[in-house]
């Protein structure tokens, strides 16, 4: 299989999640700038942190009209899977491949910290080598991950078990504790903390390593049946 | 076409807890503005337009407040619309 990592003016966690992937999956990576318009030729795509044109307006406002972002939504209509980190999880709600958006963190400051997470589903490619309730350790590294949502929307993503990761502690003011949602089909995640960051000994945390290897085991089942 | 002078006001929705507003409310009382009641912080835009008439001058930023401008999600807006030399 081969990945995607969009990369936009601003990205900045862009050859993070190349390295991690190449890492842990072994899997050929390419660093796709935002002006490509087709993306069929890879078989997973992850828009990465950073600060897509400055946050500009509202974080991800302006990079939702990026063609690459068009590009995006049609492959994940097609059913591939579609990983949104941070400014990449603001990205997706902007853009309405997700619902919500990301506001200012409740106290105002940036935080830059390990977080535990439990994780809530393992129905889903990014979440398959988990177990439901699982506790994991993944840093965080926002200032504006307060995830919102009108109240009907909520009990929407409980009531789908889309909600995929919560944090332990809330870091930042989010509604019912979210730190990652998944689409309805279930092939689109965005979250707040960084698996890129969680994947050597020495960064603190290997936990974020399963995220990458759950959707390389998704896409390569997939291959071998097609 | 005609000219127009547009301000877009853009700030968060009543349900959503502006953390901003609230630092500057805890300010304001603190230096003995004690009547000061709850504050919400947004965005001022202001530019230019050309547009055939009034109509679709405003039909034209409600469309960008909709699209780009405002998020819906967890934004309200409000905008005004000036002909020039008027």
């Amino acid at each position: 299989m081969r990945w995607a990592v969009v990369v936009f003016p601003g990205s900045n966690c862009d050859r993070d999640a190349e390295q991690a992937i190449r890492l842990v999956t072994g899997d050929p990576v390419d660093l796709v700038w935002h002006d490509a318009d087709d993306l069929s030729g890879y078989d997973a795509i992850v828009l990465p942190g950073g600060f897509s044109y400055g946050d500009y307006l509202r974080a991800g406002a302006i990079a939702r009209f990026s063609p690459v972002v068009r590009a995006v939504a049609r492959e994940a209509e097609r059913g591939k899977p579609v990983i949104g980190i941070c400014n990449g999880f603001q990205i997706l709600t902007e853009s309405g491949l997700l619902p919500g958006a990301l506001l200012p963190n409740r106290h105002l400051q940036f935080r830059c910290e390990m977080t535990e997470l439990r994780v809530e589903t393992n129905d889903s490619p990014f979440t398959r080598l988990y177990t439901p309730g699982e506790v994991i350790r993944i840093p965080i590294a926002h200032g504006e991950g307060r995830y919102h949502a009108e109240p009907e929307v909520l009990e929407e993503l409980r009531r789908e078990r889309r909600v995929a990761f919560r944090y332990v502690e809330n870091p930042n003011g989010s509604v019912d504790d979210i730190a990652g949602i998944l689409n309805p089909k279930r092939n689109v995640l965005g979250l707040m903390p960084h698996p890129e960051r969680a994947v050597i000994d020495w960064m603190g945390s290997e936990d974020g390593i399963r995220i990458f290897q759950s959707i390389h085991a998704h896409v390569e089942e997939g291959l071998s049946h097609a | 076409m005609k000219q127009f002078d547009v301000e877009v006001k853009v700030w968060l929705k009543p349900s959503v807890f502006d953390p901003q507003g609230h630092a500057v409310h805890g300010a304001l009382v603190s230096l003995g503005f004690q009547g000061a009641g709850e504050v919400r912080i947004g965005k001022f835009i202001q530019m230019t337009l050309a547009a055939e008439d009034r109509q679709a001058a405003e039909r034209q930023v409600e469309d960008m407040c909709q699209k780009v401008l405002a998020n819906p999600v967890m934004e309200t807006y409000a905008f005004e619309i000036r002909e020039r030399g008027q």
